[in-house]
């Protein structure tokens, strides 16, 4: 089964980032049909009947999110999050260049169904043109009547700001965004309260992905029922995989969920390069556990990826051929951590500490095997002890590789160098 | 005396006065500084906050929270490399030493005209699909060879100083952990 094109339909389509043109291919129909027709109840109603599951790496079905704020209490805000930071993840990224208004379209339905009288699109400072772009787009719409005072009409009214972050990936985490677009040091919130209750400036606030977001038009357009009946049955519509690492076409490919990881893999990536085979894929990002060859015929579905150990997460696979270093790949993945802990609690501030310069010198092959023990000590002493999902992601995917390729960890001891590229650069030498 | 240029100060008041709450605009604020000055001077950290009502230290606090605030003057354009998963598995450490040798100081250094100042990062860019990437000004280049990277480096050369909130950038920064302490 090939590609089903949903949100990626209109990709490449000359103009696509102007108004004239989306509106030519029937843009802003989602918005019209949800502002004329239904109320903002039906409208929730309507996207839990899609199933729609949120794209930002949870999984937390959509409508159900929007119906936990309290009634009667307003303002409520929402933000957008496109932060994504997530290593191996550039599909929120294409979704803005590629389609701008689709995303703006979804922000303001979702602003409806919930009545937010402003809605924050949170944008990482890396994708500056990007930014640029969503604003240019803004201001289309707003001088098309699609933003702004009584939308098409309605009594409905709405702004949207865009926000640059600055770089740090904690302020994807939805409660360290909030505490980012305030104005502070993004670092997360206890919760509860969660942000439906108690958010942004303290008022009722929904965060939802971009590729969430994104969704709504055609949710509204096409109907719930529809939407369900794409995908999976727990896991409705599409999603954009961000493919990448040793494959022969690497990009974002949008999948109905259920598909198995094989075709992704073998029909859009065109398998792996140079002839050579698989040794291990990270799907999900930069946070989840590693998959082996013998998990590609499992489905692109949250809770079978699940089940086998790792998750969907924020869409991305990451493909590793045989040649591969797997504790070279978890050193610059606990570097990630490392570097983005946010310094809110000590079990990521320290162990992360701790764990990048473990794996700095196993990969250098100067760790005794006595430390390559304190190893999973140390990651013990943070998963699920730490104040929020960073510091606890930060030891899964090493955690996962050290079991799936213990060997390998171990032959790096005292090896003064790392075994792996040797004996590849002495097989390319031969 | 104000070190802001009027642009500068309308922009942060127009920032501020966007928001429900004028401190949300900080974030942008010291990007509009970064874009005059090319780095966060503690001058120009005073005036934000100033113009904000807040305490100077309240909002280098935040400043020395994100990694793409510079706190010193750099060189004209800033090449950030990255060196995460999906880049390293395409070659990106080839880049970085390319890049080295090329411009003949370690990441996180000046060239001696005043050119670049360049760095390796391990934030994935979001650009893994084009591994290896970078970004030269804020411009994402992808699918990198040290042949690209030399016709990329020789078309920004001349240019003059980064368009944008890019400005000029510091030496390297440290993990977050590091800058909270
Ligand atoms: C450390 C961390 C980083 C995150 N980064 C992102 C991100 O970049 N983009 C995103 O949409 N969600 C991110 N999330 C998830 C958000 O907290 C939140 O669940 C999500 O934005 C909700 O949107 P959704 O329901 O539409 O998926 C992150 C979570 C954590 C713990
Ligand atoms: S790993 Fe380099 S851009 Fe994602």
């Amino acid at each position: 089964m090939a590609e089903y094109k949903l949100l990626t339909k209109d990709f490449g389509m000359d103009g696509i980032q102007t108004l004239a043109v989306y509106e030519r291919i029937g843009g802003y129909e989602g918005l019209r049909k949800a502002l004329r027709s239904m109320t903002p109840d039906e409208l929730v109603a309507e996207v839990k009947t899609s199933g729609i599951r949120g794209r930002g790496g949870a999984g937390f079905p959509t409508g159900m999110k929007w119906s936990f704020l309290p009634k009667d209490v307003h303002p409520r805000y929402l933000c957008v999050n496109a932060d994504e930071s997530e290593p191996g993840c550039f599909k929120d990224r294409a979704l803005i260049d590629e389609n701008p208004h689709q995303l703006i379209e979804g922000t303001l339905i979702a602003a409806y169904a919930i009545q937010a009288p402003i809605a924050f699109i949170y944008i990482r400072g890396e994708y500056h043109d990007q930014r640029l772009l969503l604003e240019r787009c803004v201001e289309e719409a707003r001088a098309a009547g699609y933003v702004g005072r009584d939308i098409l009409g309605s009594d409905f009214s709405c702004d949207i700001i865009v926000h640059g972050g600055a770089g740090a990936y904690i302020c994807g985490e939805e409660t360290a965004l909030i505490d980012s677009l305030e104005g502070f040091r993004g670092q997360p919130r206890l919760k509860p309260p969660f942000p439906a209750v108690k958010g942004l400036y303290g008022k009722p606030t929904v965060v939802n992905n971009v590729e969430t977001l994104s969704n709504l038009p055609h949710i509204v357009l096409r109907g719930g029922a529809w939407f369900a009946s794409v995908g999976a049955e727990k896991s409705t519509g599409t999603r954009l995989f961000c493919c990448s690492g040793h494959i022969n076409r690497p990009g974002t490919y949008e999948m109905q969920l259920g598909t198995p990881i094989r075709e992704l893999l073998e029909d859009e990536c065109r398998g792996i390069w140079k002839g050579r085979s698989l040794k291990a894929f990270q799907p999900g990002g930069g946070s989840m556990q590693v998959l082996l060859p013998e998990h590609l015929d499992l489905p692109l579905e949250m809770d079978a990826v699940q089940r086998a150990g790792s998750a969907l997460g924020a869409g991305a696979m990451v493909f590793m051929d045989e040649t591969t270093c797997m504790v070279d790949v978890s050193m610059r993945l606990v570097d990630f951590y490392q570097h983005e802990s946010c310094g809110k609690c000590a079990p990521c501030r320290e162990g992360t500490y701790f764990e990048s310069e473990l794996m700095h010198r196993l990969e250098a092959g100067a760790l005794t095997p006595a430390e390559l023990s304190t190893l999973t000590d140390i990651c013990d002493n943070m998963n699920g002890k730490c104040f929020c999902p960073l510091g606890d992601t930060a030891t899964w995917f090493v955690m996962s590789a050290y079991q799936a390729f213990r060997g390998e960890f171990e032959e790096h001891c005292g090896a003064g160098g790392c075994p792996v590229k040797r004996r590849h650069a002495a097989m390319a030498v031969a | 005396m104000s070190v802001l240029t009027p642009k500068t100060r309308a922009e942060i008041e127009r920032q501020r006065d966007r928001y429900p709450h004028a401190r949300s605009a900080v974030l942008p604020s010291l990007w509009a500084v970064q874009h005059q000055l090319g780095y966060l001077s503690p001058e120009g950290m005073k005036e934000v906050a100033e113009l904000l009502r807040l305490t100077p230290s309240e909002v280098e606090a935040v400043a020395s929270f994100y990694s793409m605030y510079f706190d010193r003057p750099g060189g004209r354009h800033h090449v950030l490399v990255c060196v995460n998963v999906s880049c390293a598995l395409r070659g990106a450490e080839e880049i970085v030493s390319h890049l080295e040798s090329r411009l003949g100081c370690p990441s996180g250094g000046t060239t001696a005209d005043g050119a670049f100042t360049w760095e390796h990062t391990v934030e994935c860019l979001g650009a893994c699909g084009g591994a290896p990437a970078m970004q030269v000004d804020h411009h994402f280049q992808e699918n990198l060879t040290p042949e690209r990277v030399d016709a990329i480096l020789d078309g920004v050369r001349g240019a003059p100083a980064a368009e944008g909130p890019a400005g000029r950038p510091h030496r390297s920064s440290g993990s977050a952990a590091q800058r909270a302490s």
